[in-house]
C-alpha cells in the first residue's frame, strides 16, 4: 500500500504574498518516490518525469542517438502505429509531450481525470514498448536532420556549438546532442534500442504530479507505469573542469547582426556560494531592465535589444554564461561594455541598494511561481533533481535574505574571471580584435 | 481502428466537468471596459491595459510607430523617472512587459495580489503623462532597430514572411510588419509617437483586465480611483482601416536567401475573421486547419509524409481573431530530393484529394473532444484566459462572443468545414512563396 513518508503543510511567504502548498512525499508500492501536490479544483492531472543523463548518455560515434530515439517515442508503440498513437491521444485530449537536453531526458503529461487510465497506459507504451518502426524512424530522422542543417545556419546555434566545442572537446557537453548530418544518419534501430534501455531507467527517474489525484492513485499509476523500465541504465559521464582563455573568437557568417556567447567557469548548484552567485548574477545580468548589464548596453547606448548572463550548473560541468547581438559595426562596442562591467563586478562587488532591491524582487516573486497545476509539478521535479527538500520551498527566501554585501563581493571575486572571459561571435563583426585566433 | 472507435465512445459518454472560471464585466464612466476573470488557487493577479490600437493603425510611413511608443510607455512620465516603472514592479516581486500587434496593444503585470493598487496607479499614470527627452528617443530607436535585427534581419524565414504578408494585402494595413519597415524606423520622432500616443492612449480605448486572486468589487473601487478619473478622448474616431479591393490575381514570389538551409512553400489565402455575432465561419475555419494540419492524424501529415513522404513537415495555420480579414495558410516543407515545385504540386494534390473525400468524422470528433479538453486545461492558466479575453476584445469582439466561442466550435459539422474550405480556397486570392537558398542545388 501506499506510505506516506511525511506531507509539509508549507506555507511560502514573499514579500507579501503566501502560498500554501501541501507537498506530499509519496512512495509507491513498487518503490518509486514522488512529490505531489494535490488540488481538486479542476478535474485534470500535470505528470512530471525527469530521468537524468540525456543526449550526454550518447556512446561513441552515435552522436544524436539518444534524441533521435525520444523524437521517436511517440511514433508507434505496442500494438499501435504512429497514427494510431496520435489519433488514441488525441480521441482523450491527452497532452505527452517528450522532451531532452545534455543532462535530463524529459516526459509531461497532463491529461483528464476522467480518462487518466486511458492516458497512462498510451504513456506507459510510449516509455515502455515504444517501436521504433523503420519507417517511423526514417521519418523523424529526415526531421532531425533538416534541423540540424538549419542550425548549421542560424547563429544563434552556431555560437553556442563553436563555443561548446572548444571549452569541452570530446566530452558530450562538447558537441549538439541533436548529433551531426553523418553520425545520424548512421544511427539504426538497434541504436535506439540501446539509448531507449540506457536512458530510461528506474535508478535515475524523478516523479513529481499535481492536480486532481490523490496519493494512493498515483503511487498505483506510477507502478503500472514505470514498473517495467530496466533498473540501470548507462553510466553518467565524466565531470569536466571548464578552462577558458579570454579573448574573442569570430565565426564569419553573413548576416547583419552578430551574436556573441561568452562566458567562462560557474558554480555547481551544489557549492555552498551558489545562492550569493545566484543573486550576484540577477544584479549583473538577470531577466529584468535594472541588470547592470541591460542598464549598460542597452538602456544607456541602445547597442542590443537584449543581453543577459546566467549560472549553468550542468551535472558535469558549471559555467557562467551570458549572450548579446548587437549589429556588425555596433558588437565591438557591446562587447568592450560588457567587458567593463564584468571586470567592475569582480572588483567592486555590488551596491547595498543593488542588493536590497534584487533581494525584494526574488523573494516576492519566488511564490508567484507556484499559481498552476502544471507550474508546481515542474518546480517540484527541479527541485528534487537539484537535491533538495520540500522544506526548501519555506526556508529559500530566508536563503537570499542571508546573502549579505560582504559575500556577494567575496564571491564576485572568486566567480567573475575577466582574465578567463571568452566571446565567441558568429557574423562579420567590425573592428574586434581577437587574440587567441 | 476498433480499439480507437471504443475509446471515443467512452470519453464521449463520461460527463466532463467544465466549471468556468467566473468572469465579470462592467464600464466605468469614462466608457474604459473591465473584465475581471477570479482564480484564487493562489496569491497572484495579473493587470493588463489593452490599447484597441495596434500597428494597423498608425498613419502611412511611419510603421512601427506603435511598437516604438510601445518601448517608450516604459521612459518615464511626469511622477515616474525612466525604467522607475519596471524597477517598481521588480522591487515588490512582480514582473512586467508589454507588446504590439495589429489589432492591439497590451501592458501587463503579474504581481502579488495586494500589490494591485499600485500597478493600477502607475499604469493609469502613464495612459496620459508620458515625458519623454530627445535622447532617450535615439537610444530606444537604436534599442527597436536591434529589435528587428534580431528577429527579422537575420532570420531569412522571417524577411520571407514579410514580404509574403505584403503581397497577400494589397490595400490594408495589414502587410506592413508590426515591428516596422526598417528604412522608416530609423526615422521615426518623438512627433510620429506622441500623435499615435494623443491619438489611441485613452480610457475610452482600452480595456482593463485582472485576472487571479481578486474579486470583482475590489476591482471596481480601484478603477474608479485609479483609471475613471482620466479624461476620455471625444476625437476618438471609430476604427476603420483601408480594407481589401476584390483580389483577382493570385501572387506567387521567390525569396532567395544563402542563409537558408531548408527551403520551404508557403501558400496563404485571404480569409474571413471572426465577427461578433457571427463568429461560425470563423469556427469552422479553425477546424479545418485542425483537420489538414494540426498534428500527426491531420491530413496533410498522413498524406504528405506517411503517404507519399513528400514532405518531412507540413502545416495550416489560421488566425482567427482580427479586426479586418485574415489569412488561411498551408506551410510545406520538402522531403530530401523534392523540390518546391514539386512539394506545392503534392500540396495541392492533398487538397483537391481532401476536398473530394469531405472530412473524417471520427477525426472531427477528436478535435472537438480537444477543443473541449482544452477549456479545463486553460483554467489552470488565468494568464492566457485573460490574454483571450484581451485579444478578443481589441478585435471587434464583446464578451458574449468569447464566451460563445467554445459552442460555436462544438457546433460545427462537417458540411460547415467544408463549405468554409470551399470559399477559402480561391486562388486568386492568394499568394504562393517559395523560400530557398541561392545555391541551385535542388
Amino acid at each position: 500500500m501506499i506510505r506516506f513518508i511525511l506531507a509539509f503543510a508549507l506555507i511560502v511567504t514573499g514579500l507579501s504574498a503566501r502560498a500554501e502548498i501541501d507537498i506530499q512525499q509519496v512512495e509507491s508500492p513498487g518503490g518509486f518516490k514522488a512529490w505531489l501536490v494535490e488540488d481538486h479544483s479542476i478535474p485534470f492531472v500535470a505528470l512530471e518525469l525527469r530521468f537524468k543523463g540525456g543526449g550526454s548518455l550518447d556512446l561513441p560515434g552515435k552522436r544524436g542517438a539518444t534524441n533521435l530515439m525520444v523524437a521517436t517515442l511517440e511514433e508507434g508503440a505496442a500494438d499501435m502505429d504512429a497514427r494510431d498513437f496520435a489519433a488514441a491521444r488525441e480521441a482523450i485530449a491527452a497532452e505527452l509531450r517528450f522532451d531532452m537536453g545534455d543532462d535530463t531526458v524529459s516526459v509531461s503529461a497532463k491529461f483528464l481525470t476522467e480518462t487518466k487510465d486511458e492516458a497512462m497506459a498510451l504513456l506507459r507504451a510510449a516509455l515502455i514498448e515504444p517501436n521504433f518502426d523503420e519507417t517511423a524512424v526514417e521519418r523523424v530522422r529526415q526531421q532531425v536532420l533538416s534541423n540540424i542543417r538549419s542550425d548549421a545556419k542560424d547563429p544563434d546555434e552556431i555560437v553556442g556549438d563553436v563555443f561548446y566545442a572548444d571549452v569541452f572537446g570530446d566530452h558530450p557537453y562538447g558537441s549538439a546532442h541533436s548529433g551531426t548530418v553523418d553520425s545520424v544518419s548512421g544511427l539504426t534501430r538497434d541504436d535506439l534500442i540501446a539509448a531507449h534501455q540506457g536512458a530510461l531507467a528506474k535508478d535515475r527517474v524523478y516523479i513529481a504530479a499535481a492536480g486532481d489525484i490523490s496519493a494512493e492513485d498515483l503511487g498505483a499509476l506510477l507502478d503500472e507505469l514505470l514498473g517495467a523500465l530496466p533498473e540501470t541504465g548507462l553510466p553518467q559521464p565524466a565531470d569536466v573542469d571548464v578552462v577558458t582563455e579570454a579573448g574573442v573568437q569570430v565565426v564569419p557568417f553573413d548576416t547583419p547582426q552578430s551574436v556573441a556567447l561568452f562566458g567562462h567557469k560557474g558554480l555547481e548548484r551544489d557549492h555552498p556560494d551558489f545562492f550569493t552567485a545566484y543573486v550576484l548574477n540577477q544584479i549583473l545580468g538577470g531577466g529584468g531592465f535594472e541588470a547592470r548589464l541591460m542598464e549598460e548596453v542597452r538602456e544607456k547606448r541602445g547597442l542590443t535589444y537584449g543581453v543577459y548572463s546566467y549560472l549553468v550548473p550542468k551535472d558535469h560541468a558549471a559555467l557562467m554564461l551570458g549572450r548579446v547581438a548587437s549589429a556588425n559595426d555596433r558588437i565591438a562596442e557591446a562587447i568592450t561594455v560588457i567587458r567593463d562591467e564584468w571586470a567592475k563586478m569582480a572588483e567592486e562587488g555590488v551596491t547595498q541598494e543593488e542588493l536590497d532591491a534584487v533581494k525584494t524582487y526574488l523573494t516576492g516573486a519566488y511564490p508567484l511561481r507556484f499559481d498552476g497545476n502544471g507550474p508546481i509539478a515542474r518546480i517540484l521535479v527541479g527541485m528534487q533533481m537539484d537535491d533538495l527538500t520540500p522544506a526548501y520551498v519555506t526556508e529559500r527566501n530566508a536563503m537570499v535574505e542571508a546573502v549579505t554585501l560582504a559575500d556577494v563581493k567575496r564571491v564576485a571575486g572568486e566567480l567573475l574571471r575577466p582574465d578567463q572571459l571568452k566571446f565567441t561571435v558568429a557574423g562579420q563583426p567590425v573592428g574586434l580584435d581577437t587574440p587567441g585566433q | 481502428m476498433r480499439r480507437l472507435t471504443a475509446l471515443i465512445a467512452f470519453v464521449f459518454s463520461a460527463s466532463m466537468a467544465t466549471a468556468e472560471a467566473p468572469v465579470t464585466t462592467f464600464t466605468l464612466d469614462n466608457g474604459m471596459d473591465v473584465v475581471v476573470i477570479e482564480d484564487h488557487r493562489a496569491p497572484v493577479v495579473v493587470h493588463m491595459v489593452w490599447y484597441k490600437a495596434g500597428s494597423a493603425d498608425e498613419q502611412r510611413g511611419v510603421s512601427g510607430v506603435a511598437h516604438f511608443l510601445e518601448h517608450l510607455l516604459f521612459k518615464g512620465t511626469k511622477t515616474l523617472e525612466p525604467g522607475e516603472f519596471s524597477a517598481t514592479v521588480a522591487a515588490n516581486g512582480g514582473s512586467d512587459n508589454a507588446f504590439t500587434s495589429f489589432d492591439q496593444t497590451a501592458y501587463h503585470q503579474r504581481v502579488a495580489a495586494d500589490r494591485l493598487e499600485l500597478m493600477m496607479r502607475m499604469e493609469s499614470d502613464r495612459m496620459l503623462n508620458i515625458q519623454l527627452g530627445p535622447e532617450e528617443i535615439l537610444t530606444e530607436r537604436d534599442v527597436i532597430i536591434e529589435e528587428r535585427n534580431m528577429r527579422v534581419e537575420n532570420d531569412p524565414s522571417a524577411l520571407f514572411r514579410e514580404q509574403f504578408r505584403a503581397a497577400q494585402y494589397l490595400n490594408h494595413p495589414y502587410g506592413t510588419p508590426i515591428i516596422g519597415w526598417k528604412h522608416e524606423m530609423s526615422n521615426l520622432t518623438l512627433d510620429d509617437a506622441l500623435a499615435y500616443y494623443r491619438q489611441y492612449y485613452a480610457p475610452n480605448n482600452a480595456i482593463l483586465l485582472v485576472a487571479g486572486d481578486v474579486t470583482p468589487d475590489e476591482v471596481r473601487a480601484l478603477a474608479k480611483e485609479y483609471y475613471e478619473p482620466l479624461p476620455a478622448n471625444p476625437d476618438l474616431e471609430e476604427r476603420a482601416r483601408a480594407q481589401e479591393p476584390a483580389q483577382t490575381a493570385e501572387r506567387r514570389m521567390v525569396y532567395r536567401d544563402p542563409r537558408v538551409a531548408q527551403p520551404y512553400v508557403m501558400r496563404s489565402y485571404l480569409a474571413p475573421e471572426r465577427d461578433s455575432g457571427a463568429q461560425e465561419t470563423a469556427a469552422a475555419l479553425s477546424i479545418l486547419a485542425e483537420i489538414l494540419g494540426g498534428g500527426q492524424t491531420s491530413v496533410f501529415t498522413q498524406k504528405l509524409q506517411f503517404e507519399e513522404q513528400k514532405a518531412v513537415y507540413t502545416s495550416a495555420f489560421y488566425n482567427a481573431t482580427s479586426l479586418d480579414d485574415t489569412t488561411f495558410g498551408l506551410v510545406i516543407v520538402p522531403a530530401p530530393g523534392v523540390t518546391l515545385e514539386e512539394a506545392e504540386a503534392a500540396l495541392d494534390g492533398a487538397l483537391a484529394e481532401f476536398m473530394t473525400e469531405g472530412v473524417d468524422p471520427e477525426q472531427l470528433d477528436r478535435i472537438k473532444f480537444q477543443m473541449k479538453a482544452a477549456q479545463i486545461y486553460a483554467q489552470d492558466d488565468v494568464n492566457r484566459l485573460a490574454r483571450r479575453y484581451g485579444d478578443a476584445l481589441t478585435s471587434g469582439l464583446t464578451v458574449e462572443d468569447v464566451q460563445a466561442w467554445p459552442d460555436i466550435l462544438q457546433a460545427v459539422t462537417a458540411e460547415d468545414v467544408m463549405a468554409a474550405a470551399q470559399l477559402v480556397f480561391d486562388r486568386k486570392q492568394s499568394v504562393t512563396g517559395y523560400l530557398m537558398s541561392e545555391e541551385v542545388t535542388q
